[in-house]
């Protein structure tokens, strides 16, 4: 292993030098731990680092700097919406009335936030076209865990224990089986149909006594509108089987499609896409879940509800017997969902449409522009994101999507997500999202232009790109062999001394 | 639109070289039938409306209690430094680190998270990260079933009943069992788990244990006999669950000290904010034999082309992007914010003062244990603890809800989250913390002294059960003076 490199800068553990930092907690009284029995007690302190404050700031900050971020530039990873996050919802969420509640505090003092919370609910159902809405779930694919266990507790609450099944397209997010298995199904996978849509026929043939639900991306992975829907759904609950939606991709459609409306039994809403709230290097994040009818008595608990003098209050335990229990400790992702109510009252009914309006128009702007420059496969017009490929330049000319992912590094912009969805080949799947200017979308295309130009006149340069970052291609099978996951006890000058 | 860039002429522009009429156009897709009914919402909000509304509805929640509430999120002093670098919008703004080459930032901090909690619990494998402590130990649960290939495990009634339920929750869904270990009735270890209970349940050949998981401190903030309960977990064969409160780990005996296999916790404690439950960090770490078993997001420490230090997201083979049905979770998107912020946390504040931070809740939490047993409540339980503990408190909940009243948020009114136990039914659960201050013992104590006093006169004079009849007139900002 090579020592840090010249703009990685060295771990706080390389920084550590005993005596430095501190003062920022009160010393205790020596005797403080006396009163527990020493085998209790820890016999070596954990070796942390001790830096001081100004070194600690300049390390982080530095490597702040080595990120690609929404807020330095271009970020069109298809599926995962980086669209810009408002800086007022920051600020909201650390407002100390939201930030210093306790989870556990009395109703009476938590007024404000489980106010905030039931009007979110109350949107998220509008915007879903559902009856009820439960914030709990931490993440989007918590959310789809919570709604498939409601699919479970629903089916065995009519004494119908034979649905094992969930059916799931091949285009789908692999968080969709993964929640199958854990929810104790079995996953049948549907090919899609030769247009990367839903094959109707073929999800209608696999239907039968044995599916307990479909899982569907509407739109779906491919940024395409599942048009045969209808005729889905209604075989779908002809054999008894529910329908969830994964609202993944919920920021092309609000106040044009309400998934509660067109039959969808079941959803969830990934609120670090589509209202905005950041997505913090991989999460926080929060999946709300929406129900009809048929599955608001197994909503986790607790629920947040109005009573009839207006208060509001969480539900105690055991207040509602059929439901599925608890997702998790506590309300949810308070911090995050006050940031989501920020966004969606910024924009009341209107304002969302037109984000789904600009992101689709984004979308397809970049789409009509990227044609004849990359493949893109469907000729319809997508929604808020679109597929293209790299496939024939790769025929041509040996560049893989992977080397165009990396070369669009050197030109300044984050990849598109690549190789997914898993069924077109060198995939790039690109989002654009609503709040980038024309003048990005535009450098964005040429771009990609010059990129198609040189692998045609210079392959090495994509080959071996990217050039400009911090480090180059990693090693990855090494990684994976030999896992380095922590670092080595720090030796020497580094080591801290003893209390 | 809020935060749109598009002018009406950039918008026509597109259209036009989309070549359609209006962007209705793109939306035909759409079946006519499929339709959303017109989307009502409140009317848009400028931001100087909107501030106002958000500021108001944080002023409805109250907050300057003085709180001895603990239960599984702390209060805790969070170093000005954290939040200030929380808000680089170069971390806060990016996602997933799937492009490692314009993502070292990102994933050398998680590689830092990985190694300070690596140090804290003294097992080698660190996930980052996974919702919260409640999911986290169900999650090392579900780890301890897929590594011995048993279909069962048990959990001490010692555990947070939220975390408890959370389990039965995941293992209801993958048609696990998760059995209750009970708790010692009364003597000196009242209140910890049942050791010689826990040993005929895992004498049980017919239904052998694939994990037992136990907390330290526990729910009731007791310190278990962590060694003796790992030692009778491993004669059966089954894996132990440690689940640990990380600011407890600068000074309590480590996972990796008394030989846990995995350990579970909630990071909260470790410089993030209260928030009503959420965002926190759910911490997972096992011994390096499981590496292969634990579910989220693992960072590794390799080289470039050239041969330079770099990170990467590694052993991704486990991951729900990769394998699918056959993943060890579906999780995706994880706390990675709230792991930065504990990796700032732990390094702002240093060995030493993290010591600090558990030593100054021990002894705070000393003085209002005599604090309180002088106003009449006396610890429920006679064994150690760290900075939490419950004292019995008759009419437990009433008085609870008289001391808000006095501007003390009086701990936790232990019927309200185990109302079906009797050996809580009139009891508080309260902790201290680095940031307790004497002055705020001195009033609850004085308090809950009153309360209590009256309480005793009501009963005497036949008349107790009495709903409070109001306000003692103090004000919050008066008790907290």
């Amino acid at each position: 292993m090579s020592g840090a490199g010249d703009r990685l800068g060295p771990t706080l553990f390389e920084m550590s030098r005993p005596g430095r930092g501190g003062g920022k907690i009160p010393h205790p009284p020596k005797d403080s731990l006396a009163r527990i029995p020493a085998d209790r007690l820890r016999a070596q302190g954990p070796r942390l680092p001790e830096v001081s404050e100004p070194e600690l700031a300049r390390h982080y900050v530095r490597l702040s700097q080595l990120n690609y971020s929404v807020d330095t530039g271009f970020y069109p990873l298809g599926s995962c919406t980086m669209k810009y996050n408002p800086k007022i919802d920051e600020w909201a969420a650390r407002l100390p009335g939201f930030a210093a509640l306790h989870p556990l505090a009395p109703d009476e003092l938590a007024q404000g936030t489980l106010q905030l919370l039931w009007e979110l609910e109350q949107a998220l159902a509008e915007i879903g076209g559902m009856k009820a809405v439960t914030l709990q779930p931490a993440a989007g694919a918590q959310g789809e865990l919570t709604g498939i266990l409601m699919v479970r507790a629903y089916h065995h609450s009519r004494g119908d224990f034979e649905r094992t099944e969930v059916l799931v397209p091949d285009s789908a997010h692999g968080t969709n089986p993964a929640t199958a298995s854990m929810a104790g199904f079995s996953t049948v996978t549907i090919p899609s149909a030769p247009d990367g849509g839903v094959d109707i026929a073929a999800f209608t043939a696999a239907l039968g006594p044995r599916t307990a639900a479909v899982m569907i991306t509407n739109p779906s992975t491919l940024g395409l509108f599942e048009s045969g829907l209808r005729e889905l759904l209604e075989a779908v609950h002809a054999v008894g089987a529910l329908a969830y939606m994964d609202g993944a991709n919920l920021n092309a459609i609000m106040g044009r499609f309400k998934p509660g409306e067109a039959g969808f039994d079941v959803m969830h809403f990934n609120v670090h896409k589509t209202f905005a709230t950041p997505h913090g290097g991989g999460g926080p994040g929060a999946g709300p879940v929406g129900v009809g009818e048929k599955l608001m008595p197994f909503l986790p608990s607790p629920r947040v509800l109005r009573e009839s003098d207006g208060k509001f209050r969480l539900e105690r335990p055991g207040e509602r017997p059929h439901s599925i229990g608890r997702m998790r400790a506590f309300a949810g992702n308070t911090g995050v969902l006050v940031r989501a109510y920020a966004y969606i009252r910024a924009h009341g009914a209107q304002g969302l449409r037109e984000v789904s309006d600009d992101a689709v128009l984004a979308a397809n702007y970049l789409k009509t522009r990227l044609a004849g420059i990359l493949d893109v496969p469907f000729e319809r017009h997508c929604m808020h994101e679109f597929v293209a490929s790299a496939a024939t330049l790769k025929s041509e000319t040996g560049i893989r999507t992977l080397d165009v992912a990396k070369r669009l590094i050197d030109y300044g912009f984050h990849p598109p997500t690549i190789y997914f969805p898993l069924t077109v080949e060198e995939a790039l799947l690109i989002e654009p999202t609503e709040t980038e200017a024309l003048e990005t979308l535009d450098a964005f295309v040429e771009a990609l232009r010059s990129i198609v130009a040189e692998a045609h006149d210079d392959p090495e340069l994509l080959h071996s790109a990217p050039h400009e970052t911090p480090v180059r291609r990693l090693d990855e099978t090494t990684a994976a062999r030999q896992p380095n996951l922590r670092w080595r006890a720090m030796t020497g000058s580094q080591t801290p001394c003893p209390d | 639109m809020a935060y749109g860039p598009h002018t009406p002429e950039d918008r026509a522009s597109m259209l036009a070289a989309i070549g359609v009429a209006s962007v209705d156009d793109l939306f035909a897709d759409i079946p006519p039938s499929l339709r959303a009914s017109r989307l009502e919402l409140p009317e848009p909000e400028s931001e100087v409306e909107l501030s106002d509304r958000l500021r108001a509805l944080a002023d409805r929640n109250r907050v300057d209690l003085v709180s001895f509430l603990g239960a599984g999120a702390y209060r805790h002093f969070v170093p000005a430094v954290v939040d200030q670098l929380l808000l680089r919008g170069e971390f806060y703004t990016a996602y997933t680190p799937y492009q490692p080459e314009i993502s070292q930032g990102t994933l050398q901090t998680i590689y830092e998270y990985q190694s300070l909690l690596a140090e804290l619990t003294g097992l080698d494998v660190v996930s980052a990260s996974h919702y919260d402590g409640a999911t986290a130990t169900a999650e090392g649960a579900l780890m301890a079933c897929r590594a011995t290939r048993r279909q069962r495990i048990l959990i001490s009634r010692g555990v947070h009943p939220h975390y408890r339920q959370t389990v039965c929750t995941y293992f209801g869904g993958a048609s696990l069992e998760a059995d209750e270990i009970p708790l010692v009735a009364d003597g000196p270890a009242a209140g910890t788990t049942d050791l010689a209970a826990l040993e005929r349940m895992l004498a049980d050949s017919d239904r052998p244990v694939a994990g037992v998981v136990v907390a330290n401190p526990s729910f009731l903030g007791l310190l278990e006999p962590m060694a003796e309960i790992g030692s009778v977990a491993h004669a059966a064969g089954a894996l132990f669950v440690s689940v640990v409160e990380p600011v407890s780990l600068a000074v309590l005996a480590s996972p990796g000290e008394y030989g846990a296999d995995i350990a579970a916790g909630e990071g909260q404690s470790l410089g993030i904010p209260l928030a009503f439950g959420g965002p926190y960090l759910g911490i997972l770490a096992c011994r390096e034999a499981l590496v292969r078993q634990i579910p989220g997001r693992l960072i590794g420490m390799t080289s470039d082309v050239d041969g330079r230090r770099a990170f990467v997201m590694t052993l991704r083979a486990r991951e729900q992007d990769i394998r699918r049905e056959k993943a060890s979770s579906n999780i995706c998107t994880n706390q990675a914010l709230c792991a930065l912020a504990a990796a700032i946390y732990l390094a702002s504040i240093g060995p030493h003062g993290l010591r600090d931070v558990a030593a100054l809740g021990a002894a705070r939490a000393a003085e209002l244990e005599r604090a309180l047993a002088e106003a009449g409540a006396p610890r429920l339980h006679p064994g150690p603890y760290l900075n939490e503990f419950a004292v019995r408190v008759p009419n437990a909940g009433e008085v609870h809800r008289r001391l808000l009243d006095r501007g003390v948020l009086a701990g936790l009114p232990l019927a309200r989250i185990e109302p079906a136990d009797p050996m809580l039914a009139d009891a508080l659960l309260v902790c201290a913390t680095e940031v307790t201050k004497p002055t705020e013992i001195a009033l609850f104590g004085r308090a809950l002294g009153d309360e209590i006093e009256r309480g005793r006169q009501l009963s005497l004079e036949g008349l107790g059960g009495g709903r409070p009849t109001g306000s003692t007139g103090r004000s919050a900002g008066e008790a907290a003076r």
